[in-house]
């Protein structure tokens, strides 16, 4: 999870698990639709806003108020997923072993007891 | 799917409650957020009717702190139970990394708890996951009524395959941590294993 911008009032965890049951929920509905994706949402409230793309694996979401609009955050959405679908493409292009061990390799049986020892 | 993040240093993994309605999936998770430290966990998110039933997931996400450095955050998801749900269900078990079967010990519901964990078999394999395979705990919940079946039926129609298995009464907590520990701990052997 990435975010930017003025989040420090907002709780980002809750508003991931709901915006990832949203799109999960819209996915399952463009299904039965026969549709392929609707790879976007906007939702309008009296004074802030949401728009939710659909990036590669990821799931951009944008919230804005009236300092901005809807035409202008489609176009910078637009912009910004053919870096972000760049991106993800070095990234899964980034072999395993450039990441060094894995951190699991290194967990003990007693590492994970521990963690429940209170 | 659980999820390392490096740079942040997080491994993420994501439970699931699951089971018939009103077998107390819910009251679980609230159980282990009001008896967990405000800095462990975060707001409990729960998308229910107003009758308190569940309509789509309960959220929780907890911490259970730090091994070689690295935060374990656990996500904790239930389902629905009413049988109408079963596509909110799917849903939900998308990416899971271990499920909690909580099971309800009343006599009556037996047969409900049987269609549940086959609704729950069916939904995994549609996914490409098998319950013998994933990281996997049972809770005999409502030991407490009066109308509790015996542990030894419950054993045989639901456990099988002997996986472990805890009673609980969940409205006063008993059993609900040892549940969860259990299934939290089978979760981080498993990503070891197969990480």
């Amino acid at each position: 999870m990435a975010e930017a911008g003025e989040v420090a009032e907002l709780d980002t965890t809750s508003l991931s698990s709901l915006t990832a049951g949203n799109v999960a929920a819209t996915g399952a509905i463009s299904q039965l639709l026969s549709e392929k994706e609707f790879g976007s949402q906007f939702h309008e409230g009296e004074r802030a806003h949401v728009h939710i793309t659909l990036i590669a694996k990821a799931i951009l979401l944008v919230l804005f108020d009236e300092r901005s609009s809807l035409g202008l955050v489609r176009l910078r959405v637009r912009k910004a997923a053919e870096e972000m679908n760049r991106q993800f493409e070095a990234m899964s292009n980034r072999k395993k072993e450039d990441r060094g061990p894995s951190v699991l390799d290194d967990i003990s049986d007693s590492d994970i007891d521990n963690l429940f020892n209170d | 799917m659980s999820f390392i993040n490096y740079s942040s240093r997080e491994i993420n993994c994501k439970l699931v409650y699951y089971g018939p309605g009103l077998g107390g999936k819910t009251t679980n998770l609230q159980y282990i957020y009001q008896k967990t430290n405000p800095d462990a966990k975060g707001k409990m998110i729960s998308l229910a009717t107003e009758t308190e039933r569940t309509l789509f997931f309960d959220f929780l996400p907890l911490s259970l702190g730090e091994i070689r450095g690295f935060k374990t955050r656990f996500h904790l998801y239930t389902v629905p139970g009413q049988v109408f749900y079963d596509a909110s269900r799917k849903l939900i078990l998308k990416g899971v990394d271990g499920v909690v079967f909580v099971a309800d010990s009343q006599i009556e519901r037996m047969e409900a708890n049987i269609e549940a964990l086959e609704n729950l078999r069916i939904n995994l394999q549609e996914q490409g996951y098998s319950l013998e395979k994933l990281p996997y705990v049972i809770q005999y919940n409502k030991r407490d009524l009066p109308n509790a079946a015996p542990l030894e039926e419950l054993r045989e129609l639901l456990n099988p395959t002997n996986v472990p298995e805890f009673e609980a009464a969940a409205v006063s907590g008993q059993g609900v941590f040892d549940t969860l520990k259990a299934v939290a701990k089978s979760v981080l052997t498993e990503l070891k294993r197969g990480g």
